[in-house]
């Protein structure tokens, strides 16, 4: 076989979901550098209870994958000693509801340590939660919490959609100096894009959106869990005669406001989407930047689609809560458009 | 006064060691065993099946797609069963996600313990009725709820027990020593109920602690510690019913340990063949907390065909009301999203309410 072709055999891309490659992003961490350590609940020996740490253990050895005692605060806690002796921590909360134990840690050491030490204790430390809702959970298994992190300074904040996304981000999560809240969007794991781990398509570092979907007439902002949502329903839209552009945030913190106002300058309507409490969410600070900044390009206000402001509904009732197809368009047909239509 | 007559630590004085059992305390199979009532005996084996039948029945319910999910404690049926034995009904509990049985054997509606998992909505009982708190599934963070509310009861005068459960990984979370410092230094009614079932999902007892035992644990808060065998069913019941008098008495709380095993998976959506060998989990039948009932009413002449075939139609019965009423579709009105999220909903949230109103019409007119 000649080099070209074991190459292009090797960097085949092959259908993949976002599970496999977030595996494949803490694989070639570990390789690649000594200094990155796994902590977590039942991520060795299960491989955790999504399966994203699958392997590891067995190949890395259990102090570079490790179970243990059950205990968030203790995870984190002890992570950020880790990191102060220039280990490279990557940890798991179980869910994210089973975070908030941790949150001391993350709100009074994790979040503000560098600044504390003008510079000299930088965390670089990842802290992955598998987030949001839409797998039938029960109770405590389908919180968003982004507003929680958003608004803690020092902490970067950071979601995939895609299956590339999900690898790249994590790379790059891991890569960084400062502490990332890498949430992992649940219901995302098991999708599916042609992808192959051997040649991971590149993946702009942390704090760049991206446009999905290029469109015309309005834009929908979101991340994570809702992206598919919104471009299903920018492909329901085109009946309608809309040309709606999706723009993937990717990142809540860094924020790029640059990509996000040139979209919107361009549509000059705008809603954003997300499926957390709306009241005091990314949302709200989201449609308040587009405001500033596109002002006189705009036609219509920012509208906002979220979860409603309510503790996360059970399972049965979870699909009248989540931000929907329908849900959406009805907030695009709220534009102000003129009589007959975009 | 100098600062050397301030006493820096506490020697203890009480002839009572914090620490008795050497082992695991056993009842069946002991000599002690002929002095129990054999109306005690009688009733443990009849709830201890029909407990099983009943986890036998939800995980049967989970296969159906009635329940989203089931936690079955199926081999540490006599830790659940005692727990509700050893209160009075004043008395509360305070369960873990995985303590279903005990609440039912508290008196519960089976059907109601289950909302959560069927998914109509999270609590299904009336907590202030049974005197059973939801159902926790954030690991020991009921524990405190548990002290505090004892302590209430004793602050208003009144002759109220709270029982905490929690399972050996949830000793591992920080509100699980908040709770046992708080309790010990208040000398609350609480009775702190371990049951370690070896596993923490796939996380073994080893990398959980290094404590010889967590009964140790309660030495440190300056409580006692019982460990008992948690599949003897006898046992259990007798060591929660004396830390459950100790504590009316006035005695303060206790920690009690109870060494059981975990005989199915974490859940119906676990598989423990990646993390465990069968034949650690057969080696454990060997002590089955039903099969240790049933010898001991042999060796009394008390086991005859009419005890098994009333266990057994109580039991059966029990199922069929159980699966009968749960393959009814719950009744659902999602305007319930918007009620009891504070006592009056807010300006935002009937605004919101009003929306959905108008979607689901919309919905039933198309
Ligand atoms: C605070 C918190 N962290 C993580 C979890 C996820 N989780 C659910 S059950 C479980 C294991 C519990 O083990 P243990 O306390 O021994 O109880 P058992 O399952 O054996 O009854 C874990 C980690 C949780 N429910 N709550």
């Amino acid at each position: 076989m000649t080099t070209a072709l074991a190459t292009a055999r090797a960097t085949a891309r092959k259908p993949a979901t976002m599970a496999q490659a977030l595996n494949r992003a803490l694989r070639d961490a570990l390789a690649d550098d000594p200094s990155v350590h796994l902590l977590g609940e039942d991520i060795g020996t299960l491989g955790g209870v999504f399966r994203i740490t699958d392997g590891l253990a067995k190949e890395f050895g259990d102090s570079r994958c490790t179970d243990t005692p059950l205990a968030e605060a203790g995870i984190l806690g002890t992570a950020v000693g880790m990191a102060m002796y220039g280990l490279r921590p990557v940890v798991e909360m179980q869910f994210d509801a089973f975070a908030y134990p941790a949150f001391e840690q993350l709100v009074s050491h994790v979040s503000r340590m560098r600044n504390r030490t003008r510079g000299e204790l930088p965390l670089p430390l990842t802290i992955r939660v598998p987030y949001g809702g839409g797998i039938g959970g029960v109770e405590h298994h389908s919180d968003s919490s982004e507003a929680y992190y958003l608004h803690t300074p020092g902490l970067h904040v950071v979601t995939p959609a895609t299956v590339a996304d999900a690898y790249g981000l994590l790379r790059a999560a891991i890569a960084s100096d400062d502490p990332v809240i890498f949430l992992e969007p649940k219901r995302l794991y098991w999708s599916k894009a042609d992808w192959s781990p051997d040649a991971p398509d590149e993946v702009p570092g942390i704090g760049q959106a991206v446009v999905r979907r290029p469109g015309r007439s309005a834009t929908l902002i979101t991340y994570g869990p809702s992206v598919p949502v919104c471009l299903e329903a920018a492909e329901a839209a085109e009946a309608d005669g809309w040309d709606l552009e999706v723009l993937d945030l990717r990142s809540l913190m860094p924020f790029d406001d640059e990509t996000l106002t040139a979209s919107v300058r361009r549509t000059g309507r705008a809603v954003v989407v997300h499926e957390s409490a709306g009241f005091g969410g990314a949302g709200a600070e989201i449609a308040a930047r587009v405001t500033e900044r596109c002002f006189h390009h705009l036609e219509a206000p920012v509208l906002r689609v979220t979860g409603f402001d309510i503790p996360y509904p059970p399972p049965m009732l979870e699909r009248h809560h989540l931000p929907s197809v329908d849900r959406i368009l009805d907030a695009v047909a709220r534009l102000q458009w003129d009589e007959g239509g975009a | 006064m100098t600062v050397l007559d301030q006493p820096v630590w506490h020697p203890r004085t009480e002839p009572a060691p914090l620490l008795p059992d050497a082992e695991p305390y056993r009842v069946l199979g002991t000599p002690q065993a002929r002095t129990l009532e054999p109306g005690l005996l009688t009733e443990l084996y009849g709830r201890l099946v029909r407990g099983r039948r009943y986890n036998r029945q939800a995980t049967a319910l989970t296969k159906q797609g009635r329940l989203a999910v089931y936690p079955s404690s199926t081999g540490q049926e006599a830790c659940q069963i005692a727990a509700a034995l050893a209160l009075r009904p004043q008395d509360w509990i305070f369960p873990s996600y995985r303590d279903t049985l005990a609440v039912v054997a508290r008196g519960v509606d089976p059907v109601q313990v289950l909302t959560l998992l069927r998914g109509d909505w999270h609590s299904g009982y009336d907590s202030r009725a049974c005197h059973v708190a939801p159902l926790s599934t954030p690991l020991a963070t009921q524990l405190p709820h548990a002290v505090g509310l004892a302590h209430a009861a004793r602050l208003q005068g009144d002759d109220v027990v709270a029982l905490a459960m929690v399972g050996d990984g949830g000793t591992s979370e920080g509100d699980f020593h908040e709770a046992l410092n708080f309790a010990a230094v208040w000398r609350a009614p609480v009775v702190f109920f371990v049951q370690n079932n070896g596993f923490a999902i796939s996380v073994p007892l080893a990398k959980q602690t290094a404590a010889p035992s967590f009964a140790h644990k309660a030495v440190g808060y300056g409580m006692p510690g019982r460990l008992v065998d948690g599949n003897d069913a006898a046992a259990v019941h007798e060591v929660l019913t004396e830390a459950v008098r100790q504590a009316r008495e006035g005695g303060g709380p206790t920690l009690v340990e109870a060494v059981t095993y975990r005989i199915e998976a974490h859940t119906n959506a676990d598989d423990a063949g990646r993390y465990r060998d069968d034949a650690e989990v057969e080696a454990w039948r060997d002590r089955d907390p039903i099969a240790l009932l049933e010898q001991e009413l042999r060796a009394r002449g008390l086991f005859d065909e009419s005890l098994v075939s009333e266990v057994e139609d109580d039991a059966e019965r029990m199922a069929a009301d159980l699966r009968d009423r749960m393959n009814e579709d719950p009744a659902l009105d999602p305007m319930d999203l918007f009620a009891h999220v504070y006592a009056e909903p807010t300006p935002q949230l009937r605004e919101q309410a009003e929306m959905l109103r108008a979607e689901l019409d919309a919905e039933a007119g198309s």
